[in-house]
């Protein structure tokens, strides 16, 4: 496996950003004491940056991954999950729990088989046999 | 404090979901990427429970527990099962996006109008929208795939059909706008427009037929994505929006490198309603066909030195990629050069045939795409397809009355003698027929994909295959 020196750099950068980001959020939130109110533009760049990383990378995966991609796509989509405990485990009025718990429930359906089912497709691809 | 360190762990989360998706770039590091994903999920949903407010565990441990009872079989389904299983996925993503937007709706309610910013109830609205079309949508979609007999396979048309979806869509949009300027004086849109997004998911998919369902899987898996960074602009969650772009994106190229190799544009494909079997214009040149059998073209086979084969979704009905590998191994044998041409549609979902394959331990060295197998075509002996039909059609090389003119094909008309394993001349799911099975140099061999290789296979180890 040779990542070129482009790749491996972009991966650091992108990492980098991404972890300065949080340092950056977390340092804003200290400073208010409070979770802060939707700052949208903020929101609008962050989901305008990972589109692009996103497509750059997506663009690299191996034409032969493209099923355990998606379903590795699925899993990583139910991040819906982070949305569905909060709603769930507040207090609030019981058909709120109730929508919280089916979003819940339906967010784990979609982590666990998600996860599960990519690695036992990428097992299966084996390697090229050596023997001629 | 503690929310700084709930960011900073959805910080980690977040570079690890790109980790994730950049190690699959290749098969030897792609395991390490559900590595990376699954310590990234771990990392959202233990930073997510460090919020304070968090009382309902019971709850939280019902719905965890139960979403581990229905996800651990949902992951052991056979392989052929996966295109479902993928679209039943989207479903459930959709779903959740839908019931968390719908919740803080009437959460927003309860506390009075100044919950509701424009940019807030915009994203609400966008992402019950997505959310609940991507339900349906995908529910229709798992249907069609799993051949559920009251929902029809082939594309279903009426007219005025795109008008009519339209005007349902425009009338949702329409609400969804109204419950923007003022959220609590129209309430009463708001279910209007879950049940609009609902109707509306079923009717997008209603038209549409089989060979476009890998374009289809793959924009409602960047729907899926999308409906989950509208939650994250809902709930002010960066890892959700990160998370859900990248989803989004990757559900985007798919659709885009599925188009592309179907010729056709996204409207095309949604509105185009492909896939009725047309009405043979010029059906009175009916070519014959050239039947063979097995044995015969085992014997023919056996000369060859180089051989490829064409997998299309009739392999996958039939299940035949354990007796295709015994194919593999008895060509190989004797030291003739197999490998495995893929076309990105062939299937149900992007890859479907490389995962089959894979499942029947054949290298994967030995699976080609299209474009770098094309030139080395008039140079091979022998091409067996199997289940294909559209993909390997010469007529959308020449034939700009074909409706599937200018797709990118298979050139298996330029091998020597192509053999073609098909169960019967129904066409296939374009509906149209193929002048490759007419060609001087084709030989049908009728029946069931897994019965005609695991013949083709028998007679080859009868016949020997010492391995000189």
């Amino acid at each position: 496996m040779k990542y070129s020196a482009v790749q491996r750099l972009t991966v650091l950068v992108s990492v980098l950003l991404a972890g300065s980001a949080g340092l950056v959020w977390a340092a804003d939130a200290q400073m208010e004491g409070a979770p802060p109110q939707t700052d949208y533009v903020t929101m609008l760049l962050v989901f305008m940056l990972a589109t692009f990383i996103g497509l750059g990378v997506i663009q690299r995966v191996s034409r032969l991954l493209h099923t355990p991609l998606m379903s590795l796509t699925n899993a990583i989509s139910a991040i819906a999950v982070v949305g569905s405990i909060v709603l769930t485990g507040d207090k609030h009025p019981p058909y709120i729990t109730l929508l919280g718990g089916i979003a819940l429930f339906a967010s784990m359906t979609n982590i666990v088989s998600g996860f599960l089912i990519t690695d036992r497709m990428l097992k299966m691809f084996k390697r090229p046999e050596s023997k001629s | 404090m503690r929310y700084t360190i709930i960011q900073l762990i959805y910080a980690a989360g977040v570079a690890l979901f790109i980790f994730a998706l950049y190690w699959m770039n290749h098969p030897k590091t792609a395991r390490r990427g559900v590595i990376a994903g699954v310590v990234a999920m771990a990392l959202a949903i233990f930073g997510t429970l460090l919020n304070p407010g968090i009382v309902n565990w019971h709850w939280i441990a019902i719905a965890v527990a139960l979403g581990f009872a229905v996800g651990i079989p949902l992951s052991k389904v056979p392989l052929t099962a996966v295109p479902q299983r993928t679209a039943l996925s989207h479903a459930f993503g959709g779903l959740a996006a839908g019931l968390v937007g719908a919740a803080e709706y009437y959460l927003w309610l309860r506390e009075g109008p100044q919950a509701f910013t424009a940019f807030r109830t915009f994203a609400l609205i966008a992402e019950i929208i997505l959310g609940f079309l991507t339900f349906t949508g995908s529910l229709m979609a798992a249907g069609k795939l799993q051949e559920v007999k009251w929902i029809p396979q082939r594309p279903v048309t009426y007219k005025f059909q795109n008008q009519s979806n339209l005007i349902l869509f425009a009338i949702a949009v329409l609400c969804g706008i109204l419950v923007v300027i003022d959220p609590v004086k129209y309430t009463m849109l708001f279910p209007v427009i879950i049940g609009l997004s609902l109707l509306f998911g079923v009717l997008l998919i209603i038209p549409i037929g089989g060979a476009d369902m890998p374009t289809v899987i793959a924009l409602l898996n960047s729907y899926a994505g999308l409906s989950a960074v509208a939650m994250g602009f809902v709930l002010n969650n960066k890892l959700l929006v990160t998370a859900g772009a990248l989803d989004g994106s990757s559900g985007l190229i798919l659709a885009i490198i599925m188009c592309k190799a179907m010729n056709r544009s996204f409207a095309n494909v949604l509105f185009g309603a492909f896939g009725q079997v047309q009405k043979s214009a010029a059906g009175g040149e009916a070519k014959a066909v050239k039947s063979e059998t097995a044995e015969g073209a085992a014997q023919i086979m056996e000369q060859a030195s180089r051989v490829v084969v064409v997998p299309g979704y009739g392999m996958a009905v039939a299940q035949a990629q354990h007796r295709v590998r015994e194919f593999y191994d008895q060509l190989t044998k004797r030291g003739i050069d197999v490998r495995f041409a893929i076309h990105p549609v062939a299937g149900r979902m992007p890859g479907h045939m490389n995962v089959l394959l894979a499942e029947a331990e054949i290298p994967y060295d030995k699976l080609v795409e299209m474009d770098d197998i094309n030139p080395e075509m008039s140079q091979t002996d022998v091409v067996l397809v199997i289940g294909a039909n559209d993909v390997v059609n010469p007529a959308a090389r020449h034939d700009k009355s074909s409706p599937i003119f200018g797709m990118p094909i298979i050139d298996a008309d330029k091998a020597h003698t192509c053999f073609a394993i098909k169960r019967s001349m129904n066409p296939g799911f374009a509906g149209i027929d193929n002048e490759l099975y007419t060609a001087d140099h084709t030989y049908m061999i009728f029946g069931d994909a897994k019965a005609v290789v695991g013949e083709i296979v028998k007679s080859l180890a009868a016949n020997g295959g010492g391995g000189h």
